[in-house]
């Protein structure tokens, strides 16, 4: 087990590691460090891409949050058979490429696509299509990572007691304050999991801000396979890589010890 | 006079799909009152209890609280609150932040909700030091007290009780039982308990209400509904008991029509007479019984078979095959123990006083 674990995930971080530190466009580990890479990185503008990156991740797991809050609370508390059509058509999705999916949304924004084509025929009236900005990239982060969101968000809903809520509403706690006192701290580590996961692969993503939002924005995604693929400089995608990895890994770790995860995995609460 | 009702229902029902739940429910509780409400599972009594403190709506009838009417209000308006049975403490909170809840919705100062969380965790007997304690780090009887505590933070009109103690072991349960009997003359608060033990109802209660299939079979004081239930489910529901059917003969009195019953002594004027024809059901308690000897005699008496014995600690209990083969029981205290042994043959005996005829139609 721990020799799986040492090869197939261990041994190609720390090489990607030492990578990070060798000089620019060497194709082996033979080399003196440098560490030009991480100034490359700090001097080339390369730090915009990181930004953007999460910054539209922190965006659409804010938006995923609000919305999937309402629909999860509905599917752990509300529906009974109807949440399992709800997470059927939303598995179902799964089962479709995302760059075919993505594509598909493509075709519905475009200029004279689905929505501005009938428009046009219908009224007349026309616009420049809803494609290529940076919303429509939030939009599509959004649109892929729903399911990431949506099914923690339901289990840790669902580990909220109905006692817990009911106490609450009979000493006179407001929606509002059910919301804040019970709901939310109680459900913390779904929301916890959920919101790492949308995060973490809204940051990694790169196939949402190329389709949909053309060149407006670089992510660092996007930065990394270029260096590794046209640049020819893999120790600029190392270090970039490994910035990558640095950050998504301390979020990780510090949102993991908030919450007690063994209750998500159905532990009990002693 | 009688004190005016601080809750009154009037034909309170509740429906799930074809399931009558509660039947047309009318109800008058007292100001100050500790009123149980008993009943088997599934008698109405936890959606009762539910509707009452508004986290289940009702779907017919009117309740009023004092004079105003809340069948309407939200469960988070209402002045009344609720001991859940599983206490519904939130785990994620300390001891002090659950008891401080209320208080903190209510936009109180910090310093004076700890002042008043210290007073209820004196007046409970928990120490001090609890105020920081985790909810997972309490026991069942700490817990107990803690949700308590809660409730009576609240300050509510009237405080209800939805079966708090019964997961609770026994010597736990007697010690609370009376804790909460103290709780309530000294607060003077209007206490609704429902429970499905009896043993708990005596101890603790003004009045018990007895409920069946979604409706109230008696609501009495202890002593009555003991003494003098109205029907045979609360006489069997009111612990051991001895009933026998019986019917009036020619001259009114009162014949066994499965055990055979002597009626010596009973007087023209007694209420132990039926007219002829008339039937009803005799219902005297296993303590009321008493073993005779030969020549002594009793208003009704029974002959039979001593067939067992069971010592219940202060007390022992026999079991008797009356002739036709029906079994009596029969409860001594340890002192009185019965000299016989088991296969004696034995008459028993019992005064008019100490029986009870339900007239049930």
């Amino acid at each position: 087990m721990g020799v799986v674990l040492l090869i197939s995930f261990l041994a190609p971080l720390l090489v990607i590691a030492v990578f990070s530190v060798m000089p620019q466009k060497v194709f082996s580990l033979l080399h003196l460090p440098d560490f030009s890479s991480y100034k490359l990185v700090f001097t080339q503008g390369y730090i915009k891409s990181v930004v953007w990156s999460f910054g539209m991740a922190l965006a659409s797991t804010v938006m995923l949050f609000v919305i999937c809050w309402p629909l999860a609370f509905g599917m752990a508390k509300v529906f009974k058979g109807f949440g399992l059509f709800i997470t059927i058509a939303v598995v179902v999705t799964l089962f479709v490429s995302e760059n075919i999916r993505l594509f598909g949304w493509v075709l519905t924004l475009m200029k004279g696509g689905l929505i501005e084509g009938h428009l046009r025929a219908w009224t007349g009236l026309t616009f420049e299509g809803a494609l290529y900005n940076v919303p429509v990239i939030v939009f599509g982060l959004v649109y892929a990572y729903f399911p990431f969101m949506l099914f923690p968000l339901i289990q840790g809903i669902a580990m909220v007691p109905d006692d817990a809520r009911q106490a609450a509403a009979d000493l006179g706690a407001s929606r509002w304050q059910i919301f804040y006192e019970v709901d939310l701290p109680l459900s913390a580590p779904g929301i916890v999991i959920g919101s790492l996961l949308s995060f973490v692969l809204a940051a990694g993503a790169m196939a949402e801000s190329k389709l949909l939002g053309g060149q407006t924005v670089i992510v660092i995604a996007d930065e990394i396979e270029t260096a590794f693929t046209y640049g020819q400089n893999w120790p600029l995608g190392s270090a970039l890589s490994i910035i990558l990895i640095l950050i998504i890994g301390a979020l990780s770790i510090f949102g993991i010890n908030r919450v007690n995860l063994d209750l998500i995995m159905g532990g009990r609460r002693s | 006079m009688s004190p005016e009702p601080i809750l009154r229902l009037e034909g309170v029902s509740k429906y799930f799909g074809e399931f009558t739940a509660l039947d047309n429910i009318n109800l008058e509780i007292d100001e100050g009152e500790f009123l149980t409400i008993v009943g088997p599972s599934g008698s109405g009594k936890t959606t009762l209890i539910r509707i009452l403190v508004g986290i289940e709506e009702l779907s017919k009838g009117k309740i009023w609280l004092r004079d105003k009417r809340i069948e309407e209000m939200p469960a988070n308006l209402r002045p009344t609150c609720m001991v859940f049975q599983s206490l519904a403490l939130f785990p994620h909170r300390s001891v002090g932040e659950n008891i401080e809840f209320p208080l903190k919705l209510r936009k109180q100062r910090p310093d004076d909700r700890k002042a008043r969380a210290f007073e209820l965790l004196d007046l409970l007997h928990l120490p001090r030091s609890f105020y920081q304690k985790r909810i997972s780090e309490c026991s069942g009887g700490e817990r107990q007290r803690v949700a308590l505590a809660r409730a009576l933070a609240f300050d509510p009109e009237i405080l209800f009780f939805d079966e708090p103690l019964s997961a609770l072991d026994f010597r736990l349960r007697k010690n609370l039982e009376k804790e909460l009997k103290d709780l309530h003359q000294r607060t003077g608060k209007t206490f609704v308990y429902i429970t499905h033990s009896l043993e708990e109802a005596m101890v603790m209660s003004d009045r018990i209400a007895i409920m069946r299939s979604g409706h109230f079979e008696q609501i009495a004081v202890a002593d009555e509904i003991y003494a003098r239930p109205i029907s045979r489910f609360v006489a069997e529901f009111m612990g051991e008991v001895n009933l026998f059917s019986v019917k009036g003969d020619v001259s009114g009195n009162l014949v066994g029509t499965e055990i055979d019953i002597q009626t010596g002594r009973v007087g023209p004027d007694s209420a132990m007479r039926l007219g002829q024809g008339a039937s009803a059901t005799l219902m005297v308690r296993p303590e009321s019984v008493h073993f005779l000897s030969e020549d002594s005699a009793a208003d009704f008496v029974v002959g039979g078979v001593l067939q067992a014995e069971y010592a219940l600690g202060s007390r022992t209990q026999y079991k008797i095959q009356a002739d036709n083969g029906d079994e009596l029981a029969v409860e001594k205290l340890r002192e009185d123990r019965f000299p016989g042994k088991i296969g004696d043959r034995v008459r028993l005996g019992w005064n008019a006083e100490y029986a009870h005829m339900i007239m049930e139609e």
